[in-house]
């Protein structure tokens, strides 16, 4: 089942070696230039999301609403509704694509993303429980069961797939995740079919949207985001060593086990949060790595950062698509599926195990 | 009948159909069938009215109250009768699949079919608006258009098993999310009623449902009878069919036709049912000891998975009812999971 999936791993040992120096910046300074670059582009589309929404606010309007606030309608949509969806969109975007990467790194495993291992599922399940046991209504408070949900899941989909000799192959992950999903979709669905109410609120939030999210949503999940971002850029470092497979990460003297239990602790960080605040969003955390690991290669001090700028400029974007694209917006969960589905094909088509 | 080529081997020879058949699979056939007839008794002595084992008997011989007669024969057979046609549907579809793709994770469910059919459906009641004929022909639309899109994009110098797998999980995620889209847009009643089918379901079928599904298995079942001497072949990869006269791409895709067409069957009277098409061909297979995938065997354990997790759906959170497919879904995650396990302890 695995044996000739192996060219779908990420480089190990021999091959990086080779690879160290790939991408399309190699120099130190390209990259720090490059980096510089996308974040500017990160704040012109951050900027501009505030002037572009579905009723039309004058380019006037929104400036004065934001230089000098007022409680008017424009300037409450402005401040009140556009800024932290904006923020948010930052915020929830970074989370995702680094989980992502992460995931990908710990498992060797260009396909693994929060959504595809099944992490969301078990943030969604949680969240759903934790609307119809305990009640709980307002969006800050789900995050708490987000958590739990997304580090079960997470734990759970890589015991499953790393059982037996092979270990963790890309195929035995995803699949985990798809079954865990499946098994959770069916109590989920039991729970919100005989319950209209909870069915009503769950459907606006499973598809994953930032529409309507006020400030109280991000600053609720806000300091959560950055020790996930503190702690996934410590272990940085240690996560190249892990890259190079178990063995050689030991000898190195990566102390492997701490590294994992680290990284899973800012996975579930970054995706309950993410998902409590957003709603379960697939394909960022696969695209995005993807991209930086285009641009700088393998090193992950390299691609965290760049992973961590693109994501929420994807995220930016998808949210303006959905929100323009059609008539009552679509939610940005929507728009991502529909631009990180057909990478997940393009991967599986060009990966040369002839097996597969 | 003729023939004992080995002990427990017998060759049954039908016209110009022959099969072998093994003892132990007349035995497992033979279990799974008593287990169909306990189990649909059941089914039809259980709900609102209880009706005692005596006078189910008597409604069958016609001798019944005519309440009784109603609600047995009107109410509760169809919907039993559809659970043993459309498992045996989905069983022998299953077998098709994972016999092609020479994996256990090859079935209609993983490769997007039942998103796609879904996809139709929706589009059709939500979108488009429609009666009941125009519902099961977008599902059958949906369905089969997902089955090629996914076969083609899995295509490089033939279909490979992994590929077609993966890739059909993908194409599942953007269908899911297109659905998902659909039913934010509709109306809260409309969204239940969709999800409910979505998750397909045995609820509210009648002998109207049972007269198309019967007459469309009973014309792929023996289809499927002519082509299961070059199935066989094919399980033993491509180089030795071809190598065996079998023209082994145009083979392939026929079958999956057959495949696709007994799923959809199922679909468009009931909705997307998942798991018993990806379980029926392993657990006959198991218990069958056999070294391929059976077509008989899979078709009786269909049956029996269907009807049994229909029972279940209607039972568990009495008096209120799930859909079936809520039921197998679940099961089928902790199927997955159990054979992922048991896959990593063999290696």
């Amino acid at each position: 089942m695995s044996a000739d999936l192996d060219s779908l791993r990420l480089p190990t040992a021999a091959a990086r070696a080779r690879e160290a120096s790939t991408g399309i910046a190699r120099s130190t300074a390209s990259r720090w230039l490059l980096l510089v670059a996308a974040l500017v582009v990160l704040a012109t589309i951050a900027v501009g999301s505030l002037f572009i929404g579905s009723g039309t606010i004058s380019a006037a309007e929104v400036w004065r609403a934001l230089s000098q606030g007022g409680d008017d309608t424009n300037a409450i949509l402005v401040t009140g509704f556009r800024l932290p969806r904006m923020l948010l969109a930052i915020g929830v975007g970074a989370a995702l694509g680094l989980a992502g990467a992460m995931m990908q790194a710990v498992t060797r495993n260009p396909l693994a993303d929060p959504g595809i291992l099944g992490v969301n599922a078990g943030a969604y399940i949680a969240v759903v429980l934790a609307v119809a046991i305990a009640g709980t209504a307002d969006l800050s408070s789900y995050v708490w069961w987000s958590f739990a949900g997304a580090g079960l899941a997470s734990v759970i989909v890589y015991v499953i797939g790393s059982r037996g000799r092979a270990g963790a192959t890309p195929v035995r992950l995803v699949l985990a995740g798809v079954a865990l999903s499946a098994a959770l979709q069916g109590v989920t669905f039991a729970i919100t079919i005989r319950n209209p109410d909870i069915f009503d609120k769950i459907r606006f939030w499973q598809a994953g949207s930032l529409q309507n999210r006020q400030m109280d949503v991000f600053l609720g999940v806000l300091p959560f985001l950055i020790v996930g971002v503190v702690l996934a850029l410590v272990v940085s470092r240690s996560l190249n060593a892990v890259a190079l497979g178990d063995d050689l990460a030991t000898s190195l003297g990566t102390k492997v086990l701490r590294t994992r239990v680290l990284s899973v602790v800012a996975i579930t960080l970054l995706c309950g949060s993410a998902t409590a605040a957003a709603g379960p969003i697939a394909f960022l955390g696969l695209m995005s790595p993807y991209l930086a690991r285009a641009i700088v290669g393998p090193d992950q001090r390299w691609v965290l950062p760049f992973t961590m700028v693109f994501a929420p400029i994807i995220f930016l974007l998808s949210d303006l698509v959905g929100r323009v694209a059609v008539p009552g917006e679509m939610p940005v969960g929507i728009v991502t599926a529909f631009v990180g589905a057909p990478l997940l094909i393009v991967l599986i088509r060009r990966s040369k195990a002839q097996g597969l | 009948m003729t023939a004992v080529a080995e002990p427990g081997r017998r060759t049954v020879r039908v016209g110009r159909v022959s099969w072998v058949v093994h003892r132990r699979e007349l035995v497992v056939v033979g279990a799974l069938v008593a287990v169909v007839v306990g189990v649909g008794a059941f089914a039809l002595t259980q709900g609102e009215y209880r009706i005692p084992l005596d006078k189910l008997l008597a409604a069958f011989t016609g001798t019944g109250s005519e309440s009784v007669l109603r609600i047995v024969l009107e109410w509760r057979l169809p919907r039993v009768v559809i659970a043993v046609i459309g498992g045996i549907a989905l069983g022998l579809s299953g077998a098709i699949f994972q016999s092609i793709t020479r994996n256990p994770l090859g079935s209609p469910d993983i490769i997007g079919f039942n998103s796609g059919a879904f996809t139709g459906a929706l589009i059709v009641t939500l979108v488009v608006g429609g009666n009941y004929a125009a519902t099961v022909s977008g599902a059958l639309i949906g369905g089969l258009a997902t089955a090629l899109v996914v076969y083609l994009l899995a295509w490089s110098r033939g279909v490979q098993g992994f590929r077609l797998i993966v890739i059909g999980i993908a194409i599942s995620a953007v269908l899911n999310a297109f659905n998902d889209y659909l039913q934010l847009r509709a109306d809260l009643n409309a969204a239940i009623a969709a999800a409910s089918w979505g998750m397909g379901s045995l609820a509210d079928l009648g002998w109207q449902d049972v007269v198309p599904m019967t007459i469309a298995v009973a014309v792929l079942v023996p289809l499927l009878a002519l082509m299961s001497r070059r199935l066989g072949m094919l399980e033993f990869g491509d180089d030795i069919a071809s190598a065996l006269g079998i023209p082994v791409e145009r083979a392939r895709l026929l079958l999956l036709v057959l495949g696709v067409a007994l799923t959809a069957t199922v679909t468009a009277v009931a909705g997307p049912i998942i798991f018993v098409a990806l379980a029926a061909p392993q657990l006959a297979r198991r218990l069958t000891k056999s070294a391929g995938i059976t077509l008989v065997p899979s078709a009786a354990m269909g049956a029996a998975l269907l009807l049994v997790s229909d029972v279940v759906a209607q039972r568990i959170i009495a008096p209120a009812a799930l859909p079936v497919g809520a039921v197998t879904v679940t099961l089928g995650g902790i199927y997955l999971i159990a054979l992922l396990i048991t896959q990593a302890g063999k290696r």
